[in-house]
């Protein structure tokens, strides 16, 4: 069990450094969006996972299981949120980007 | 370093964490830095928010403290709420 806590704890860590370095990376912000809030979120999930079995009581596990529900589920929503605004806002993509179905629809007009 | 009850393989699972935590703050904080748009300093700031609450859970495990864990999720609540508020708040306001 120590081990399988130790590996969940240091594969977490090691999502969260790589959502980090794709923020740092990236060359537009749609893709840093992209990197931080799907790996960010997934290494959450991995430590709180490890938490859950480290401690192994009922109380422990009922509050990281609550904040693995809470925060896997409205991280996307907060992306979204933001993703619409930018759009909205004009904000470009990365030059070498094939397509752009948004705009081809023509539901969302960005302001520029 | 850690409370001495921890088992030394979690031991050495939580220094290994705290250093690539450690190096993921320092890069989120470059994107702070020298950011394209305000956008990308409200992602940046949503991801500082996530890996705080990674340096509560690897704090909650390594010092015994299940408390720390319902401060984890004050910080989700109050992370979400915040980039939600900020991305409004972008979309209207001058942005440059």
């Amino acid at each position: 069990m120590n081990l399988i806590v130790a590996i969940l704890i240091v594969l977490g860590a090691s999502f969260a450094f790589i959502a980090a370095l794709g923020v740092h990376r990236m060359p537009d912000f749609y893709m840093r969006m992209h990197a931080a809030t799907k790996a960010g979120a997934f290494g959450a999930l991995l430590l709180l996972l490890a938490a859950a079995l480290y401690f192994g009581t009922l109380r422990g596990a009922i509050t990281s299981i609550a904040v693995i529900v809470f925060f896997y589920s409205t991280t996307p929503v907060a992306a979204q949120t933001l993703a619409e605004s930018a759009y909205r806002r004009g904000i470009k993509m990365w030059e070498r980007s094939k397509t752009d179905r948004l705009k081809e629809s023509g539901e969302i007009q960005p302001e520029d | 370093m850690f409370s001495e009850a921890t088992p030394f393989s979690i031991q050495i699972a939580l220094i290994l964490a705290l250093i690539l935590l450690l190096a993921a703050f320092a890069l989120a904080l470059l994107r702070i830095g020298n950011a394209d748009s305000a956008f990308d300093r409200v992602v940046a700031l949503d991801l500082v928010g996530g890996i705080c609450l990674c340096f509560l859970v690897v704090f909650a495990i390594g010092f015994e403290q299940q408390i720390l864990l319902d401060s984890a999720f004050a910080l989700a609540v109050m992370s979400y709420l915040g980039t939600v508020a900020f991305a409004r708040y972008l979309e209207k306001g001058r942005m440059k």
